[in-house]
């Protein structure tokens, strides 16, 4: 690994806790009894939050970011689709450098991963992963196979709308970040019991790519556009905090 | 009115899921041939200076289960207390990264990490922290990744002083972050996510 992003020192933004997710949203069943019960301790960002891993375009392969060949060499069947966006932070500056991994189901809903029971087929030349690294203003972009709709043991009759799943770092490891992308238009949204763990209907829409019909490739694929925001980084003169002040 | 501040809000965390391995450790999964191998194997190399140690636990869910699906990412400074990148203070070990991903195994949920103990780093007022090392944890179930810290029980003068363990009200708490010595390089270390052995987790 090599130091590739530009250190901007300072103390992480709160987080706004109301924004994202409770731990404890029985209607998502798992959730039951993996939340903490007890309140979080304060503490705030240190320099072991500041800090965080950095990687290297050099670990980048050609086909990271090219979900449709980057299995087996043959291209994987289904919806050809491009997905693409920027990393932000929350003072609205590009994020470069900083690793986007996604990972996601085939065309008919399928992982290929051996506790996906789902008895949809598995797509011998798709394996659902895929990772880039940020440009200099924070794009990023994939190239891949729009997920199916699958079923989930939750509710009795229980459907994920299509979605791929998204881990992002930043420069701080107090930034990192899993989340979900959804698709507009797609009516299993309003109904996913995952989606509706985030209280905030404004909230749930920066979760929804829009179609991206000037990215789109005509006689090819169709283009989604979505952009990451990380939290952002205090900057003030009176930030340097000395012991006694 | 008032002018708008501007910022633009954080985007919302959505749980990992069951499926976690496949996009951040195919090879682990047996998804092999995309990438050479997966990221944060381990967070040091050969030669890393520093006392060389091995954490191994289980991650434990409010019914006593244990998790096969949990998944964590741990940062570190190394012996010296500097972090290996994005850290103003100058430059550590080459020879450690800092930065490990570990997963539960597939069948007993135990996890292992191989590192070495971190030295001690300053809080933003000078003062230093106990050796510890951060932890971020994901599974399907959690919606929003859980912050924590992993320290040594047998740094127990570093830790009656670290400025993070002092914040702890409910004193008996702090041990829920204390990793308990097993022999000389040897070290045990349960996450529990609900009970009344919760492990502490930080707004950070
Ligand atoms: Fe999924």
């Amino acid at each position: 690994m090599t130091i590739s992003t530009p250190f901007t020192p300072g103390p992480l933004h709160f987080r706004d806790r109301a924004w994202h997710p409770s731990a404890f949203t029985p209607a998502y069943k798992t959730s039951v009894t993996r939340a903490p019960f007890r309140p979080l301790v304060a503490l705030g960002s240190t320099l072991s939050e500041e800090s965080g891993p950095a990687f290297g375009h050099s670990m980048i392969g050609d086909l990271d970011n090219n979900l449709i060949l980057n299995f087996t060499g043959q291209a994987a069947i289904g919806e050809r689709m491009i997905m693409h966006g920027r990393v932000l932070d929350e003072n609205g500056r590009g994020v470069p450098g900083v690793l986007v991994e996604i990972w996601q189901a085939n065309a008919a809903g399928r992982y290929r991963h051996k506790r996906d029971g789902y008895g949809a087929p598995l797509d011998p030349n798709f394996a659902g992963c895929g990772r880039a690294l940020t440009g200099s203003d924070g794009a990023y972009e994939f190239l891949t196979i729009r997920p199916g709709a699958y079923p989930w043991p939750n509710d009795v009759n229980s459907w994920r709308p299509m979605h791929i799943h998204v881990s992002v770092f930043g420069s701080g490891f107090g930034q990192r970040l899993i989340t979900q992308m959804y698709f507009e238009g797609d009516p299993l949204i309003a109904r996913c019991p995952i989606v509706n763990t985030v209280n905030k209907e404004e909230a749930v829409r920066a979760l929804v790519a829009p179609l991206d019909m000037n990215r789109a490739i005509p006689m090819d694929c169709l283009a989604w556009k979505f952009d990451i925001v990380l939290r952002g980084r205090r900057q003030s003169f009176f930030e340097n905090r000395r012991e006694g002040m | 009115m008032v002018q708008l501040l501007g910022y633009h809000k954080e985007t919302p965390s959505q749980t990992a899921g069951p499926y976690i391995h496949i996009g951040l450790v195919p090879n682990a999964l047996g998804n092999e041939g995309i990438f050479p191998e997966d990221l944060g194997r381990s967070p040091i190399r050969a030669g890393a200076k520093g006392q060389p140690i091995t954490i191994t636990g289980r991650v434990i869910d409010g019914a006593g289960m244990v998790l096969r699906d949990a998944l964590f990412e741990t940062w570190q400074a190394d012996a010296q207390g500097i972090y290996p990148a994005n850290d103003p203070r100058g430059a550590a070990d080459p020879n450690v990264t800092g930065w490990a991903r570990v997963i539960a195994d597939f069948e007993t949920g135990i996890w292992r990490l191989d590192t070495i103990k971190p030295g001690r780093v300053p809080y933003p007022d000078g003062r230093l922290m106990a050796p510890h090392i951060s932890v971020w944890l994901v599974a399907r179930g959690i919606n929003l990744g859980l912050q924590t810290r992993i320290y040594f029980d047998d740094e127990g003068e570093a830790n009656a002083e670290c400025p993070v363990l002092m914040r702890i009200e409910h004193r008996e708490r702090v041990a829920t972050l204390e990793a308990r010595k097993k022999d000389a390089n040897t070290y045990e270390f349960d996450f529990r996510l609900q009970g009344v052995d919760e492990t502490v987790f930080f707004d950070i």
